[in-house]
């Protein structure tokens, strides 16, 4: 075996990535080239004074909770409840005081108490689950937050139409509008496909001035036709149906510049 | 909507291998909160390419998309200001990090020091040296992952890996100043 060969293999051989015959072979170089010796021990050391120094960044805990807020399907208190009743052994440990016959006989009570404390908690929880819109509403807030940042806000990057609409061919099942209103100061910049309550939608994103605008379509015929414009968080979001097709617009641009976009949008035959 | 379903999947497969995804992110921002970002991002993207995982492994699969978001993130941050405030505050959590083990001050001291070389020695390697390296020494993947992750043959993954290890000898390596 050559020497620039070995040299290239050695990283292999400390990692144990190479085959039988590639081993053999380097092993019967490195016995008789001093370089090749210098270079395994430095490399076998310092891969040793890595691992030793276990150099692991720990996840801080904030972040699973951010990211478990912020997936789709987040899960209810009701489950992390169950979750938790089944992880802590929480009716457990007060058992223990009774010999084993009392906590088996026991048992049933226990868990009678157990499904009727659950049974109340799930009725309050009922009671208390926020309506369907107020949850699509905080998701619509919350994609245009994400789409905000790193490069999500747009899939395709086109200020043309006619780039826009066949790019969501193939990826949705309906055709959703794509207009331009870059005469009346809402350019259209691209188009992204999102996942927004339950299913993929079509996002056709503008821009007035530097104010992003994300304009949500899906099929459906969920609100009336004409607009309804509400606040959160400080965005203004307004949704309408037309044309069997459900429109959400959310922006950060005041109530006149959005009312505008509307108005500009509604005139527009959908193309 | 079948979504529980997914979700549930995707929470049982992905959501364990965060501490890994936080480890990378975190050796190639160099920055916690950048990091934080990074990785948000990339769950985000797995979730929606979940459908696309056809249940190889899931660490390695994850990891190729942090890495990936990485990069866009990167490149759009590339000339910021913000790569040369950072290193105050690694020095700052490594040092809590192991504070809290019942070791003589001397011996953590010791400890802390070595550590903190081969730290820092590992965060001035080149990006493309640093990736393969944390992946295979911090996450022990195999050359076979490593390629499907950084996109590379496997040949230049031991290559990287070589010229890694190679730089970080002689940043390493013992000075005038140590016994």
């Amino acid at each position: 075996m050559e020497h620039e060969q070995a040299i290239e293999l050695l990283p292999g051989y400390i990692d144990e990535e190479l085959s039988l015959s590639e081993s053999l072979e380097f092993e019967r170089h490195l016995a008789g080239c001093a370089l090749c010796k210098q270079a395994y021990e430095q490399q076998r050391q310092v891969s040793a004074q890595l691992r030793q120094a276990d150099l692991h960044w720990e996840a801080p805990p904030e972040l699973a909770q951010r990211i478990r807020a912020a997936l789709p399907g987040r899960r209810s208190p009701w489950q992390r409840f169950t979750e938790w009743l089944a992880g802590s052994g929480a009716f457990g440990g007060g058992a223990g005081q009774g010999g084993a016959g009392a906590r088996l006989g026991w048992a049933p009570a226990g868990a009678m108490v157990l499904s009727l404390v659950a049974l109340t908690w799930s009725a309050g929880l009922y009671l208390s689950i926020p309506s369907a819109n107020t949850r699509l509403t905080q998701e619509l807030v919350d994609s245009h937050v994400r789409s905000l940042q790193f490069d999500h806000l747009y899939d395709v990057v086109s200020t043309d139409r006619h780039t826009v609409k066949p790019w969501f061919d193939g990826k949705l099942d309906f055709a959703p509008p794509v207009v331009d209103f870059a005469q009346e100061g809402y350019p259209l910049v691209g188009g992204r496909l999102d996942y927004l309550n339950g299913r993929a939608v079509a996002v056709m994103v503008y821009r007035y001035k530097l104010h992003p605008i994300n304009l949500y379509v899906w099929p459906g015929n969920d609100a009336g036709a004409t607009p309804h414009v509400i606040e959160r968080q400080g965005y203004h979001l307004a949704n309408w149906s037309a044309a069997g097709m459900n429109y959400w617009v959310v922006t950060d641009a005041g109530d006149a510049e959005l009312n505008g976009f509307i108005t500009n949008l509604r005139a527009h035959p959908a193309s | 909507m079948a979504d529980p379903i997914i979700a549930k999947r995707f929470e049982s497969l992905v959501l364990p291998h965060m501490n890994s995804a936080f480890n990378v992110a975190r050796w190639l921002t160099h920055n916690d909160q950048d990091a934080q970002d990074v990785v948000q991002e990339a769950y985000l993207r797995a979730f929606r390419f979940f459908g696309s995982f056809r249940g190889e492994d899931a660490r390695a699969w994850l990891l190729s998309i942090v890495r990936n978001t990485f990069y866009t993130w990167h490149q759009q941050n590339r000339g910021h200001a913000a790569q040369t405030t950072e290193f105050e505050e690694d020095l700052h959590s490594l040092e809590s990090d192991s504070a809290g083990n019942d070791d003589s001050p001397e011996v953590r001291l010791i400890r802390n020091q070595s550590r903190k070389r081969v730290h820092d020695a590992l965060r001035s390697l080149r990006l493309e040296y640093r990736e393969v390296v944390v992946l295979r020494e911090l996450e022990e993947l195999s050359y076979k992952e490593i390629a499907v992750i950084v996109g590379i043959p496997m040949g230049t993954v031991m290559s990287r890996l070589g010229r890694g290890r190679q730089q970080l000898a002689a940043l390493l390596a013992p000075t005038d100043q140590e016994a």
